[in-house]
């Protein structure tokens, strides 16, 4: 029979709670979710009071005042800081996004913080992304040609062309779209998700691949790619502002013209 | 020690650490040549900090104008004010087309120009005719996001080839015996646990180390843990001193501007609304190298011209700029200044200061890439075993100062080049001799001495001092008095990490323990560089001196060595090479430099 409540060691416990100074005047409260395999007990939320007035504007500068300052334990990927990377993706405030793009004045009330949504917990909001990276390899995202490649020389490719791969290449990979995705959260064994399909269409639209029908006959599946049931949350949490559902529904669109 | 820690091995023909872009050129071409090959990372390769830059990678390919490999190198040894090896500079330049071609073929999403062909920018020091002629567009780009585009075809690519990848896997140390390295002792983050590599080639594709400093547009992960491991390994850096500070940084935030911002016809203004830089080089003005701007906008800052409420930074105009031209060529900074200064490029300037943000100096090797231990009776020494790429590396190709989009080349060029000469020295498949006893005492002593660690100052406590200390005393501007109270200033520092304390004693994804043995790293850089530039007595480069404002050929044309060992710092020169690598090109001798 279904179980529709979390198992015992599942259940999210309330955590510690840190104090700032008594000298803070203008404090946030970041409530964090915190597991640690190794310490064998449930996850928590702890809360830590950050004084705002010494804190940089952005969710990460928060997050790394408290690793600094207050709680080195607590766990977080990070190393662009300027939202190029896509180490910092987490949910935040209920929205998947970078952490160190996020402002903290967009955000109301207190400061909630998740690991990516529906992903194995590595630690903290470290989470496993093995098998996000593994559907990536899956489409072979890389350039695929019959032709020979000109010698001393680049390929040609028109701007008109070239512009068709903006709001695509741009893609960080990290995951806050694919894993803010219902279908994703259900059927990610099977389907590819939107971060992963948005890099198919990149390499379906690049005017000098030449492995389009072998792209599509791999994508025509009842679950890799038309388990997208146009939900949108991948477009409106993206934190590049690309349009993952768009690209989906371009490539579905290239499935029905190749029928003629 | 090895007892109380399981150890998983591995054996492979050669082992890349660090997956950015020379890393996955490097490993990409060793695997290719049939080598049994491992890419090790403490990141996922696509976080790794090629992805920021920005502007573009430079190649003569004559795309917007006449050019060609000869001016290329002449550029690139009047940036690095004649301390760049001729040799290496000759080899990069000529290299340079036929790997931009090949980042083409694999898929980089340059712009394009309307014939089609590689979009091609100015960039600061890039000049035609022997500095002589018009700017050169030079710098080959995929909009400014040039490094994400690269770093992902590299990516790509390199899932096409039989390397196997070691993700977020920290290398501790390396397994050196009888002064040769046979490969590293590595923690597996995810897992906690411990691998040992053996390898006939190792090849430290670890990135710089600008962290040291307060205020860097490097990421948090720029640590230089590839020299930290050398250093361990008793083996000396070359040339630390000189750290370019990049002239537009974000001000506040520390996040880069490209150069390619001026490029594309942006200019700086002081408080007074004046374009200063015409006063300082009035032939390339805002496209002088990098060295020169920073200077500039320092002393203006210095003299009262800063803009802002504390006078303390510079402007950078883009607003006169057409809206469209920037969508398309420089969305990624657009981008940022929004996010990071809340500025609409198009209406207003962007708050910008000289911000730390590439290491010249590094590991020394040859052009092959083949690490080298100076001694006294042969300044090009070889270590077996042990090779590096990249900003870890000093070739050197950039001397005392880089020039934007030399830095992309260099990653390319020099990936391939060890690749290839890995595959020379090292046969497939060939038997790894025994190993001592204690070849991991060092790498599982230092685990376990920072992972227990108990003492009275945090490892973010003086990681703040260390960075705090390299801005105030070593930053654009030196001299001597302040750079002797540096050298104090940080030994003591670096004393602390005896006394360090941690929190977490965990070993999953254990961040402080990280962040513990990346400080290590850092700070032995910054002993290091700070002692460094405390002994040049000169300017040169991005070494700026006050109390010897000139560059002096005669006693400083000399690479530094220097050896940093149980917290002393010894230095002794290397030779800069004064010959090419073939006779189609002279050596280019040194003058006065100017812009």
């Amino acid at each position: 029979m279904a179980e529709f409540r979390l198992p015992k060691n599942s259940t999210v416990k309330k955590g510690k709670y840190f104090k700032a100074d008594d000298g803070a005047t203008n404090v946030r409260k970041y409530n964090i979710y915190r597991w640690n395999e190794e310490d064998g007990e449930n996850p928590r939320i702890d809360t830590y009071e950050v004084d705002m007035d010494k804190c940089g504007p952005m969710v990460l500068d928060g997050l790394i005042k408290i690793k600094n300052e207050i709680d080195p334990t607590l766990t977080f990927r990070r190393s662009c800081r300027e939202g190029v990377c896509g180490s910092c993706a987490m949910n935040i405030a209920g929205t998947n996004t970078l952490a160190c793009t996020k402002d903290n004045d967009e955000i109301k009330g207190d400061i909630n913080i998740y690991p990516l949504p529906h992903m194995e917990v590595v630690k903290d909001l470290v989470t496993d992304l093995t098998h996000f990276y593994a559907q990536y390899s899956s489409i072979k995202p890389w350039m695929q040609t019959v032709s020979p490649t000109p010698s001393g020389a680049e390929r040609l490719q028109s701007p008109e062309d070239r512009a068709k791969l903006d709001g695509l290449y741009e893609c960080v990979l990290c995951a806050s779209c694919s894993t803010s995705c219902p279908s994703y959260w259900w059927n990610s064994e099977k389907y590819l998700g939107p971060a992963v399909l948005l890099q198919a269409y990149r390499w379906l639209i690049d005017s000098r691949d030449e492995a389009t029908g072998e792209r599509l006959d791999d994508l025509e599946d009842p679950f890799r790619l038309y388990r997208c049931h146009t939900i949108m949350n991948c477009t409106n949490t993206c934190p590049k502002g690309l349009n993952p559902a768009k690209a989906i529904a371009e490539i579905k669109k290239m499935m029905v013209e190749r029928q003629g | 020690m090895s007892k109380t820690y399981e150890l998983i091995d591995h054996v492979y023909d050669a082992i890349v650490i660090g997956a950015g872009g020379a890393g996955l050129r490097a490993a990409m071409g060793i695997a290719e040549s049939g080598l049994k090959t491992a890419c090790i990372s403490k990141v996922f390769p696509t976080r790794s900090h090629t992805v920021a830059a920005q502007g573009g990678i430079a190649a003569s390919l004559g795309n917007m104008g006449p050019d060609k490999w000869q001016w290329h190198m002449y550029d690139t040894v009047k940036g690095s004010d004649w301390l760049g090896d001729q040799d290496a500079i000759e080899y990069m330049v000529r290299q340079a087309p036929d790997a931009v071609y090949e980042l083409e073929h694999f898929g980089v999403p340059f712009s394009r120009t309307e014939e089609g062909k590689i979009y091609q920018r100015p960039f600061g020091g890039m000049t035609t005719e022997f500095g002589e002629g018009d700017p050169a567009q030079r710098t080959c780009a995929a909009a400014d996001r040039t490094g994400h585009a690269m770093l992902h075809s590299l990516y790509q690519q390199s899932l096409k080839y039989d390397t196997d990848f070691y993700v977020e896997f920290f290398a501790i140390d390396l397994i050196m015996v009888d002064g040769e390295c046979r490969g590293v002792i590595c923690l597996d983050m995810n897992t906690g646990k411990l691998h040992r590599f053996r390898s006939h080639m190792t090849v430290l594709a670890t990135g710089g180390y600008n962290r040291t400093y307060f205020s860097a547009t490097s990421a948090h992960t720029c640590t230089g843990d590839g020299g930290g491991m050398v250093q361990r390994a008793g083996l000396p850096l070359q040339d630390l001193e000189f750290v370019q500070f990049h002239p537009t940084g974000v001000y506040g935030a520390g996040v880069l501007i490209t150069e390619g911002a001026r490029g594309e016809g942006g200019y700086l203004v002081n408080s007074e609304g004046e374009r200063f830089m015409e006063r300082y080089a009035p032939s390339a003005k805002d496209l002088a190298s990098r060295d020169v701007v920073s200077r500039a906008m320092s002393l203006e800052i210095r003299e009262g011209r800063g803009v802002g409420e504390h006078k303390d930074h510079i402007f950078l105009h883009l607003d006169h700029l057409s809206p469209e031209m920037l969508a398309e060529r420089l969305p990624g900074i657009s981008e940022s200044a929004r996010i990071f200064s809340g500025v609409d490029v198009t209406k207003a300037p962007i708050p910008v200061v000289p911000t730390a943000h590439y290491n010249m100096g590094g590991i020394p090797c040859n052009y092959h890439g083949e690490v080298l231990n100076p001694s006294d009776d042969d300044p090009d020494r070889i270590v077996p075993g042990l090779m590096a790429v990249g900003e870890a590396a000093c070739v050197s190709v950039h001397g005392a100062n880089r020039l934007g989009s030399n830095s992309l080349i260099d990653l390319v060029v020099f990936g391939r080049a060890a690749a290839h000469r890995a595959a020379e020295v090292v046969k497939p498949m060939t038997a790894h001799a025994p190993l001592p006893d204690d070849h991991a005492d060092l790498a599982l002593g230092r685990l376990e001495k920072y992972r227990m660690a108990d003492g009275s100052t945090t490892t973010a406590e003086i990681r703040d001092k260390m960075q705090r200390m390299m801005q105030s005393h070593c930053a654009v501007f030196r001299q001597q008095d302040t750079l002797d109270k540096g050298v104090d200033g940080i030994d003591e520092i670096y004393a602390m990490l005896a006394d360090v304390k941690t929190s977490d004693r965990s070993l999953i994804w254990n961040s402080d323990l990280i962040e513990t043995m990346e400080l290590e790293n850092l700070l032995m850089h910054a002993v290091t560089t700070m002692h460094s530039a405390a002994n040049r007595h000169e300017s040169r480069g991005a070494h700026a001196r006050e109390d010897y404002a000139d560059r002096n050929d005669g006693e400083w044309m000399k690479h530094t060595i220097a050896r940093l060992t149980d917290g002393k710092v010894d230095i002794t020169y290397r030779p800069v090479h004064d010959y090419t690598l073939t006779d189609e090109i002279d050596y280019i001798k040194p003058k006065a430099r100017v812009y």
